[in-house]
C-alpha cells in the first residue's frame, strides 16, 4: 500500500498509461484481493449479460403475446390489484441494505467497530427479507401454473427466463447473506482491530476484506437494477 | 503503530454526507421507474425512462457505492472497456432475433 507515493503520480488518463506501463503493479493504491473481487465480478457481468440477452432474444423472436409482468406480478390488497408491488418492494429493501453496507464500509475504516457490526448485521436482515420475498413470489407463481415450459399468461418462453435469471439472482443474493453474517461475527469478534489471522488463510485480517465484501454487495444490487428495468418493467 | 497509521491512511474514507445523498437519490429514482409503470407510460417513452433511470442508478452506485469515482483509470478502464463486448453482443442478438422472429411469421402463418 503506497498511497503517499500515489499522490505523486499523474492521474486521470495519463495516470492509466503510467500504470500500465510501469512494469509493476498496474493497479496501484487498490488492495490485490478488490482486484480479485472486481475481475470476478467483471466475469459475473458477463454471465449474467448472457442471460439477460438471451431473455431480450427469446422474447423479441416469439410470435406469441409476451405476459403482461405488470399483472402478473401485481399483488391483491384489499380485493384492489396493486401492480408491481411486491417487486417495488423487493427493490427498495435491496437499496436499502446496499446503503448500509456502504456505511459499513465508511466505519470500518474508521475503525468504529460496533457500529460497522450492526450495519453488517443491517444488511444482512435485508437481504435475508429479500430472499424471502422472493420464496413467497415463486411460490405464487408456481400455484399459477407458471413453469419452466408452459404459463397461463402468454409466451411459453416466460417461466424459463423468469426462474432463470431470478434464480440465478436469488443465489447471488443468499450466499452474499450467508458471507454477511460470518463477517458480521467477525467484525463484533474484534478479528480486524486485532489482524486476527484467518481461518483458511494464515493472512492478517484487514478492514478492506468489508470493502470487498461491499462490491459483492453493492454488485447484487446492481444486477437487480437491470433485472428490475428489462425483466419487470419493460 | 507505525503500521496502522501507513493503513488508515492507504484508505481514506468518505464523508458520511455523499453516502445519505447517494442513498436517497437511488430511492427516488427507484420511485420514479415504479411510476413508469404505474402510469402506464407505453413506447418509446417508457423505454427511454426505463433505460435512463437504470443507467442513473448504475452508475450512482458503482460510482460511489463501489467506490469507482475514487479508483484511478486503470483499475475502471479494466472494468469498463470490456462492457463493449456485452454492447456489441446485443446488437448482434437484436439482429438475429428480428430475422427469427421474420422466419417464424414467413413460416408459421403465411408458408414459406
Amino acid at each position: 500500500m503506497s498511497d503517499n507515493k500515489l499522490d505523486n503520480l499523474p492521474g486521470g488518463f495519463e495516470g492509466m498509461s503510467h500504470d500500465m506501463g510501469s512494469d509493476q503493479t498496474a493497479f496501484k493504491g487498490a488492495q490485490w484481493g478488490k482486484v480479485m473481487m472486481w475481475i470476478f465480478l467483471l466475469s459475473d457481468t458477463f454471465i449474467f449479460s448472457c442471460f439477460l440477452i438471451s431473455y431480450m432474444k427469446g422474447r423479441t423472436s416469439t410470435v406469441v403475446d409476451w405476459p403482461n409482468t405488470s399483472e402478473v406480478f401485481s399483488l391483491h390488497v384489499g380485493g384492489v390489484p396493486v401492480p408491481l408491488l411486491l417487486i417495488a418492494i423487493m427493490t427498495f429493501v435491496l437499496i436499502t441494505s446496499s446503503g448500509t453496507m456502504a456505511l459499513a464500509v465508511k466505519y470500518g475504516y474508521e475503525r468504529n467497530r460496533k457500529m460497522c457490526g450492526w450495519l453488517i448485521l443491517a444488511t444482512a436482515i435485508g437481504g435475508l427479507t429479500f430472499v424471502g420475498m422472493q420464496v413467497f413470489e415463486w411460490s405464487k407463481l408456481i400455484h399459477e401454473g407458471v413453469r419452466p415450459w408452459e404459463n397461463p399468461f402468454g409466451a411459453k418462453q416466460f417461466g424459463s427466463f423468469f426462474f432463470m435469471i431470478t434464480g440465478f439472482h436469488g443465489t447471488h443474493v443468499s450466499i452474499g447473506v450467508i458471507f454477511l453474517f460470518i463477517y458480521a461475527r467477525k467484525v463484533f469478534r474484534g478479528d480486524f482491530d486485532n489482524a486476527k489471522r484467518g481461518f483458511f488463510t494464515t493472512m492478517k485480517s484487514d478492514y478492506v476484506a468489508i470493502e470487498i465484501l461491499g462490491l459483492y454487495w453493492h454488485f447484487v444490487d446492481l444486477v437487480w437494477v437491470f433485472i428490475f428495468a428489462f425483466f419487470y418493467l419493460w | 503503530m507505525d503500521e496502522i497509521q501507513k493503513k488508515e491512511q492507504a484508505t481514506s474514507t468518505h464523508k458520511l454526507g455523499v453516502y445519505l445523498w447517494i442513498w436517497g437519490l437511488l430511492f427516488v429514482l427507484s420511485f420514479f421507474s415504479y411510476l413508469v409503470d404505474w402510469f402506464q407510460f407505453q413506447g418509446l417513452l417508457r423505454h427511454s425512462l426505463i433505460l435512463i433511470f437504470m443507467f442513473l442508478k448504475a452508475g450512482l452506485i458503482m460510482a460511489f457505492f463501489m467506490h469507482l469515482y475514487w479508483e484511478r483509470y486503470a483499475l475502471v478502464s479494466v472494468l469498463l472497456w470490456p462492457m463493449t463486448a456485452v454492447v456489441g453482443f446485443i446488437v448482434l442478438m437484436a439482429a438475429e432475433a428480428k430475422y427469427t422472429v421474420f422466419t417464424r411469421l414467413l413460416y408459421f402463418f403465411i408458408g414459406g
